[in-house]
């Protein structure tokens, strides 16, 4: 009976399954190559130290994304520093503190539900909220951001803060530590990790946006500090990308920025497995 | 001997379940008292009930009087915090935490505002002496805890608990996670800190009660069937239930 081999029927149905399934990974693996070779073979040309280190001037007719950059880094620089505190606070009232656990199942779905908005959506919400009030600008474009990565740090977070064992709180909290003693000194400690992860997930969000950032932050390719920056209207990587193609048929342009987000993308994913290795390690000695 | 803990008619529910009924005890001080019992019989409930470690789960209720030195522990003006540095526990399973052994001793101490660093020092020998694992980890107090030994953790817990000064040491089930030799040691341990502390301890080992403890309670069905001195209740115990229990019919 074992040794019976299968069926002619059942051998050609098996055999096409798997080579069914053989063409769809195969196809996928494909279309990612394919996106992979095709922006840096298009774009790293374009990359000149040029295009990094100037502004777009009108008179010389050279478009330079340096004034792209720093607003890049300036709306995740404000971003961050907005919603980690509100979404790790956030977290630790839920976890920690809340007695009412409806109320918290209710959050976390809410939560959960904001983090499916379509973007567009949310930058529709901050103009009406944000840059009607404060201009069109970086700050308006960050506080848009924060609302949307809100759910993602707390929910990562909370995540985070449930792997730490109940045995540490009752240890702490059997040598008389208060609560809040309890959750800084040995509750955070246990959820870095999960911390950092919402971060660079978080970072990885915020350069891929444009939608929520057309509304609200604009276009303007002007260099900056910090603090003018926040003030002015600006358009970050992902935005001029969309500017430069959409607008001004500047393909070069477009390619060259898709590269260098494709690169950052790749950074930002393998830093984040980095980050989760390490935390593992440690937790296991 | 004095008692440092009376139990006057003390029910706790979780939820709509009684989990302890009528309990009536009164604890010397200075001495090792066991509470045995099968498994589920309010024994582990009531030991967390004396430092208010219940106080952490939302549906707990408790009805009645209990007195650590004539004060009430569920009076109004009692902090839970400076309860619970009074009455020290130690869990099940060995719980150091993440840190370094001499952070984790320090804990306590430092929770309770001392950051003079000779001080500290001094306190942290003390304990890791009195919990008899100075020699063992005397050379490695910046090396994290959790790479010692499952017996090494549950010593260096006692460590933590006595650091802290307290006057009573709950134990629940302390060896229960523990190979023979670490029990052993940990037995030796208790023995000798009860010149110092009041030991209150669960324990599923009957030998062991019978080894280390001077006053035996027998829980069951969370009932306090009888209570008294361990040699008593082990050569003529009063209660019917309790000679079955430790002739091994049941449990």
């Amino acid at each position: 009976m074992l040794n019976q081999s299968l069926s002619p029927k059942r051998k050609r149905y098996e055999m096409t399954m798997k080579a069914l399934m053989l063409v769809s990974a195969g196809l996928t693996a494909a279309l990612v190559l394919f996106l992979l070779v095709y922006v840096l073979s298009q774009g790293i040309p374009n990359i000149t130290w040029e295009l990094l280190s100037t502004k777009p001037s009108y008179l010389t007719e050279r478009i330079g994304i340096l004034p792209d950059i720093l607003n890049t880094v300036y709306i995740v620089l404000a971003t961050l520093v907005i919603v980690l505190p509100l979404g790790v606070g956030a977290a630790i009232y839920l976890t920690e503190y809340a007695s009412n656990k409806k109320m918290v199942a209710l959050i976390e779905y809410a939560a959960e539900t904001l983090s499916g908005i379509p973007s567009i959506i949310y930058g529709l919400v901050g103009m009406l909220l944000f840059s009607n009030s404060m201009g069109t600008c970086l700050m308006a474009g960050a506080l848009t951001l924060v609302i949307m990565n809100l759910p993602t740090i707390m929910r990562t977070t909370q995540e985070s803060l449930k792997t730490v064992p109940q045995s540490y709180r009752e240890g702490a909290f059997g040598l008389g530590a208060g609560k809040w003693r309890v959750v800084r000194t040995v509750v955070l400690p246990g959820c870095v990790d999960g911390v950092i992860t919402g971060c660079i997930l978080s970072v990885g969000r915020i350069l891929g946006e444009s939608a929520a950032l057309l509304f609200t932050a604009g276009f303007a390719h002007a260099v900056n500090g910090l603090i003018t920056g926040l003030t002015a209207p600006g358009a970050t990587l992902t935005v001029a990308l969309y500017v430069y193609a959409k607008e001004q048929g500047e393909f070069g342009v477009a390619f060259a920025i898709a590269a260098i987000l494709m690169v950052l993308t790749v950074i930002i994913n393998f830093a984040a497995t980095l980050v989760q290795k390490h935390f593992a390690k440690r937790r296991s000695i | 001997m004095s008692n440092i803990i009376t139990v006057k008619d003390m029910n706790l529910w979780y939820g709509d379940h009684q989990a302890l009924h009528n309990i009536n005890i009164e604890i010397p001080e200075k001495s090792i008292t066991a509470f045995i019992g099968p498994s589920g019989c309010g024994k582990s409930t009531f030991l967390k009930t004396l430092n208010r470690m219940n106080d952490l789960i939302p549906s707990v209720k408790i009805t009645g009087d209990i007195r650590y030195n004539d004060a009430d522990i569920f009076g109004k003006d009692v902090d839970v915090n400076s309860l619970r540095k009074e009455i020290g526990m130690v869990f099940q399973k060995p719980n150091p935490f993440p840190m370094s052994i001499y952070d984790n001793v320090a804990y306590g101490p430092r929770t309770h505002g001392i950051t003079n660093k000779a001080q500290l020092d001094e306190i942290v020998e003390r304990a890791l002496r009195d919990a008899a694992i100075w020699d063992e980890v005397k050379d490695r107090l910046k090396k994290n805890a959790l790479g010692m030994s499952g017996g090494q953790q549950q010593r260096l817990c006692i460590a933590r608990a006595l650091a802290v000064q307290p006057k009573i040491l709950l134990m629940d089930e302390p060896t229960s996670a523990l190979d023979p030799i670490s029990t052993s040691r940990i037995e030796e341990l208790v023995m000798e800190l009860k010149n110092k502390y009041t030991i209150v301890m669960v324990t599923h080992n009957m030998q062991q009660a019978l080894r280390v403890s001077d006053n035996t309670a027998f829980f069951l069905l969370g009932e306090l069937v009888e209570f008294g001195k361990t040699d008593d209740i082990f050569s003529q115990p009063k209660d019917k239930r309790t000679e079955d229990y430790i002739t091994g019919r049941f449990g």
